[in-house]
């Protein structure tokens, strides 16, 4: 008994509000990684984060840090617009794909056009989860939607974008990488990822995305298994893993 | 303190610093283009934030996660520009968000033209996005009273934790007048912003700003919040000037440039023996019907004379409360109202020159 010590808990980045999430999407890993790293980083209590329109806008209830709610897509905005008058303090928003890729395309592109200092964590479903299932840029061809019954067609509806390779061509973005979470090593890769993000900003180095590779279950309808097993075979081929962009490469050495 | 000869614009920008704005967030339109041109240089200067943004859009939630941070914040804008700015004004209002918005109006609809307008009038009133929510509105006619009004209107932002506008049109903001910076404004009642979310919780809970109320009991509660501080306005924070109103047969009602335009015509009918006045909103919400019981019972007839077809014009119907004959005059497109052509009106509406 006297050895008994613990090994888990919870992070101190979270509140204690139970998750608002669908049983297998990835939202929840995703916010635990985000609490984990502005801990470890010891930013929690000069961080401000960005809560936007989707399913994670209750997320303004879930990270135990000062949240703002943005209207959708504008989350970049909001995130300048505090980052400006608060240079101190940690700024991250935390995006869908209906939101960053289709109405907010604009205020991301043009926040890592300014190189703001500021950290994007876009997740990308390929699909619009709270209104209820509907076509997303990032939907795939083929890929069956409420608003794309019959299948993505790239004829009428286009190719899915590629939002970290697309952002990675911007001259003012400094670091861009696409990460999964569809197993305990790329969770730890992706928690990786972030804390570099995270540290970037913390050196006032400038704009970071990180693209989250994530799942829609309920949306897609798949069981959770299915859906993260569809992830890996369809969205990682279309949508590679890996580093897009790192002005600070080299640095480090 | 002296005063200095000013472009209307530069003068507004001027004013925004002197209150203490802390950013400014913005976007290119004619014809207010001299005012974030100003701020560029001397935002900077005076160590505050310049941001020139994408858009409208991304101007005004700039503006928003600025004023949620707790800083002072203003952007500006004209007639087309402002209606991009909704989505965010309606954001802030419904997050009681403070910030001052400047609205340089020119005609309309769609791209309209360049030219000074008063047409934007119920986008300003009747809140003009999404919701249930109002902004307190302010319509000076000098370019000394639109820099006083703008120092006070960041205390008046705080106070109500709500946007406010500032409603111009082209013709103030590129005229030059002489002005007075330094002029005394009253100061109001300022609680500190614990509310603010600025990232900095290593001492108190942390903070959210939002305007997403899912229960609807939650929402009503939070609109019935809103419609106190509405009513709160509508009380006790009417402002109004009433001009040559003693012994006045008729009233002229008008507001920022027009009313400037009618004190000529008042004096074009006082040679031809009419006694004219002139009732001048000063907010345009509230709405000053408090000047309408005001009136001397030698007052037979309204006439409102506007940049518009007849936009305030419904205002003063409700707050004539039919008591008196009520009779328009509008020049719009960018055409402005002469003052021999009010005073051609007012003669036609009372029956022609008085000669004793």
């Amino acid at each position: 008994m006297n050895n008994v010590k613990t090994v888990y808990k919870k992070s101190i980045g979270l509140t204690d509000l139970p998750l608002s999430y669908c049983p297998g999407c990835t939202h929840g890993i995703i916010h635990k990684l985000v609490a984990e790293v502005l801990v470890e980083l010891d930013v929690l209590d000069k961080t401000v984060g960005v809560a936007s329109v989707g399913c994670s806008v209750l997320n303004y209830k879930f990270f135990a840090c000062d949240m703002q709610q943005a209207a959708h897509g504008r989350a970049p905005a909001v995130a300048t617009g505090i980052k400006r008058v608060r240079p101190d303090s940690i700024v991250f928003t935390y995006q869908g794909d209906g939101d960053l890729a289709s109405i907010g395309i604009a205020e991301a592109i043009h926040s890592a056009h300014r190189g703001e200092n500021i950290t994007i964590i876009f997740v990308n479903n390929a699909i619009y989860g709270m209104t209820g299932g509907q076509m997303a840029p990032t939907t795939l061809i083929g890929q069956k939607t409420t608003t794309s019954p019959n299948g993505r067609d790239e004829k009428t509806q286009g190719l899915p974008l590629r939002i970290a390779e697309m952002m990675a061509t911007i001259p003012g973005a400094t670091y861009i990488e696409r990460v999964s979470v569809h197993n305990p090593q790329h969770v730890n890769k992706a928690k990786k990822a972030l804390k570099k993000a995270f540290t970037i900003q913390k050196a006032n180095k400038g704009f970071t995305l990180i693209e989250f590779i994530s799942t829609c279950p309920v949306n897609w309808g798949m069981t959770p298994k299915d859906a993260v097993d569809w992830a890996v075979d369809n969205m990682i081929p279309y949508y590679p893993l890996g580093v897009y962009k790192d002005k600070t490469a080299g640095e480090e050495k | 303190m002296s005063k200095v000869l000013m472009k209307g614009n530069e003068a507004m920008a001027l004013a925004a610093i002197k209150a203490g704005c802390d950013a400014f967030y913005g976007y290119p339109i004619t014809p207010q283009n001299e005012l974030p041109e100003y701020l560029s240089k001397h935002m900077a200067l005076n160590g505050r934030i310049f941001v020139q943004a994408e858009s409208e859009v991304a101007a005004i939630n700039m503006v928003y996660g600025a004023a949620g941070a707790g800083a002072r914040v203003m952007t500006s804008s004209s007639s087309p520009g402002i209606a991009l700015k909704q989505e965010g004004i309606s954001y802030m209002a419904g997050a009681e968000l403070p910030g001052v918005i400047i609205n340089v109006m020119r005609g309309g609809p769609g791209l309209g033209g360049i030219q000074p307008s008063q047409s934007d009038y119920k986008q300003i009133t009747r809140g003009g996005g999404n919701g249930d929510y109002y902004l307190y509105s302010l319509a000076p006619e000098t370019l000394q009273e639109a820099v006083d009004l703008i120092k006070e209107s960041f205390d008046i932002a705080d106070y109500f934790r709500n946007p406010v506008m500032i409603a111009v049109d082209g013709l103030i903001g590129q005229m030059m007048e002489p002005v007075d910076l330094d002029k005394e404004v009253p100061k109001w009642d300022l609680k500190p912003k614990n509310w603010a979310a600025d990232g900095d919780t290593s001492k108190r809970e942390k903070n959210v700003i939002n305007s997403l109320y899912l229960d609807p009991y939650d929402l009503e509660n939070h609109n019935m919040k809103l419609k106190a501080k509405f009513d709160e306005m509508r009380k006790n924070h009417q402002r109004y000037e009433l001009v040559n109103m003693e012994d006045a047969e008729i009233a002229i009602v008008a507001y920022g440039s027009v009313s400037r335009i009618a004190r000529t015509a008042i004096e074009i009918l006082s040679e031809k023996g009419i006694k004219c006045g002139i009732l001048r909103p000063i907010t345009i919400f509230p709405y000053p019907k408090l000047a309408f019981k005001n009136l001397p019972s030698s007052v037979k007839n309204l006439l409102v004379v506007e940049m518009s077809t007849g936009q305030m014009l419904d205002d003063v119907i409700i707050a004539n409360e039919c008591r008196l004959p009520i009779s328009f005059f509008g020049r719009v497109g960018g055409v402005v109202p002469e003052a021999e052509e009010i005073a051609n009106k007012v003669l036609e509406i009372i029956g022609g020159e008085k000669h004793e």
